[in-house]
């Protein structure tokens, strides 16, 4: 190939990823960087240009007690959520990779919340969690017990959030762990029966290892999800009783939208966004050294 | 990328659950189903019934046409549908551009622009919700269609996921086409894109449940009716302030999800192969 026509490739290359550059620049890119950069700055009052403040508003944020909270109830719900729906997912991938009566229901119930917008599954659970009329305290008054405030206990409300996020959660991760666990070679089980390996012990010595990849990958979406979804804050809690399921991101949706207080909310977004690169420096370098596909 | 493993092979030997495991198999799919189950329930009761089960409770479609008419979801359906349709289409263009650029053509520094494309896998338009509305009401498109869809069309994943479609396809049916007479364009339309065709059916449906569910980004972006989609729609109309019957709620619910679901249920495999496809990368 001649220079002049390498060249030419060159130019069209360029064109062919113009839409896409400049999309990614406008709407991830340019957003990310002025983010950090207002995190950095007061804005002037009536006119008066911005004054750069150094660390200031991270010192504040750090000196904010909400913002204290508000991350451990995200920490909180990390830890509940993605270690259920895990164990959850992988104990429903192992029940409906064997012979099951009715596979094929049982597969579609446990998938079908996925499938649900997060507001809708919200809007179904207030039916379970609502305090006079829900149908957990229904059931409850029936036997006789004095019901709970589900979402308005600050020390159940957290809970109850992890509990319904793990329903629409697990079902996802499901389908996962069933093609890794489709991929494994029957002649593994074969063998192991042959040696009279006991089940357990084949799952924890040969199947469990032979997940990991799977696990990884999950655990990366799961971990993105902990920190990006909280559309079920906006029906089930609006984050409280008194913020005690507030989540990062709905903070950052408080602060921007009815405190008003851009700054904050860059300066609590700048904090995501290095969870967020945390998570992804997890994805490159652990998983994408380990797994078995790319 | 290793072509996923099928989601459920039609010969193959399956071992048998102990009975112990058959029931708890069962008990954990009808907990799992019955949330759905009490929705469509107390859809189609009257809302005396919400909490007392009799079997032969009178069958209403009262709370669907209370619903229907206490809020506009003709429109929050139409607003649903061409945000759909407009992303997936947007996303189909300009991901296939990138994705041709990528596998195929000498751009300097490749790798790196690579990596910085794949950065957005992380870093969501709705992470960055403060600043993206400010640069949407820049760009005039609060409260439009174009304004909750247009900050997703330039897929980090899409674009992913079509690079590596693309690179698997050989060189000689390119330089074939090139032979007969084909420009560039007309290589990506003739040869790459048809070979694609099962990347594009898994993104395109992974891609129409995300925005069909999707809510923080078009909650904060629209502000009427004429753009809200049916997942803010939904939002407004069952916030708990507003004091709306739960029957009603329920239907307005089961409304705003049906469409997915039918589809989910008719095509099932499919949507299970699109989601596994599209995640194992």
């Amino acid at each position: 190939m001649n220079l002049n026509a390498h060249r030419t490739m060159q130019l069209y290359g360029a064109l062919l990823l113009l839409p896409a550059a400049l999309l990614l620049s406008t709407f991830a890119y340019l957003p990310t960087i002025t983010t950090v950069i207002n995190s950095l700055f007061l804005p002037g009052f009536r006119g008066e240009p911005a004054a750069f403040v150094g660390l200031d508003n991270y010192r504040v944020l750090l000196d904010d007690p909400t913002f204290w909270k508000v991350a451990r109830n995200n920490l909180l719900y990390a830890l509940g959520t993605i270690p259920t729906s895990i164990a959850l997912a992988l104990g429903m991938a192992l029940f409906v990779n064997g012979k099951l009566p009715g596979r094929g229901l049982v597969r579609m119930a446990y998938f079908t919340p996925t499938i649900l917008p997060m507001i809708a599954a919200a809007n179904i659970w207030m039916f379970f969690y609502a305090p006079q009329i829900g149908l957990f305290n229904k059931l409850l008054g029936a036997l006789g017990v004095s019901g709970v405030n589900w979402l308005g206990d600050p020390s159940v409300a957290l809970g109850s959030v992890i509990v319904m996020s793990v329903w629409k959660e697990a079902g996802f991760f499901m389908i996962f762990y069933l093609a890794a666990l489709q991929a494994i070679p029957p002649e593994l089980k074969e063998a192991a029966d042959l040696e009279g390996t006991r089940r357990w012990s084949f799952f924890w010595r040969v199947t469990f290892p032979l997940l990991m990849p799977t696990t990884l990958f999950v655990l990366i979406n799961a971990l993105i999800n902990a920190v990006r979804v909280v559309d079920h804050l906006f029906i089930l809690t609006k984050g409280g009783p008194n913020n005690a399921t507030n989540l990062l991101l709905y903070y950052v949706y408080e602060n921007a939208f009815s405190f008003f207080d851009r700054t904050m909310a860059a300066t609590i977004t700048v904090v995501i966004l290095l969870v967020l690169a945390v998570v992804a420096t997890l994805k490159f370098t652990i998983l994408d050294r380990r797994t078995h596909y790319q | 990328m290793n072509t996923p493993a099928t989601y459920a092979p039609r010969s193959r030997f399956y071992y048998s659950l102990p009975a112990l495991e058959t029931v708890a198999a069962w008990m954990l799919a009808v907990i799992w189903i019955f949330p759905l189950l009490y929705a469509f329930w107390a859809a189609f009761h009257p809302s005396e019934f919400m909490v007392n089960f009799e079997l032969f409770a009178p069958l209403t479609l009262d709370n669907f046409k209370n619903a229907w008419a206490q809020a506009p979801f003709a429109r929050y359906y139409l607003n649903t549908f061409a945000l759909v349709t407009g992303v997936v289409v947007a996303q189909f263009v300009v991901c296939t551009l990138a994705a041709f650029a990528f596998a195929r053509f000498p751009i300097p520094g490749k790798n790196l622009l690579f990596m910085l494309v794949l950065i957005q896998l992380f870093v969501f338009p709705e992470v960055l919700i403060v600043e993206n509305y400010r640069i949407a009401s820049d760009l005039g498109l609060i409260n439009t269609i174009t304004g909750i869809g247009l900050p997703y069309v330039a897929s980090a994943f899409g674009i992913f996921l079509l690079r590596q479609t693309f690179k698997t396809i050989p060189r000689e049916l390119e330089d074939a086409a090139r032979i007969e007479g084909c420009n560039w364009l007309e290589i990506l339309w003739k040869v790459y894109v048809p070979l694609a065709k099962p990347t594009y059916l898994a993104y395109g449906l992974v891609s129409i449940s995300h925005h069909w569910n999707n809510f923080l980004w078009p909650l904060v972006v629209t502000n009427s009716v004429e753009s809200r989609p049916l997942t803010v729609g939904l939002g407004v109309f069952s916030a708990p302030e507003t004091g709306v019957n739960w029957a009603t709620v329920s239907a307005a619910t089961l409304l705003s999800i049906a469409p997915l679901l039918v589809a989910f249920l008719l095509f099932q495999r499919q949507f299970v192969q699109s989601f596994l496809r599209a995640g194992i990368r």
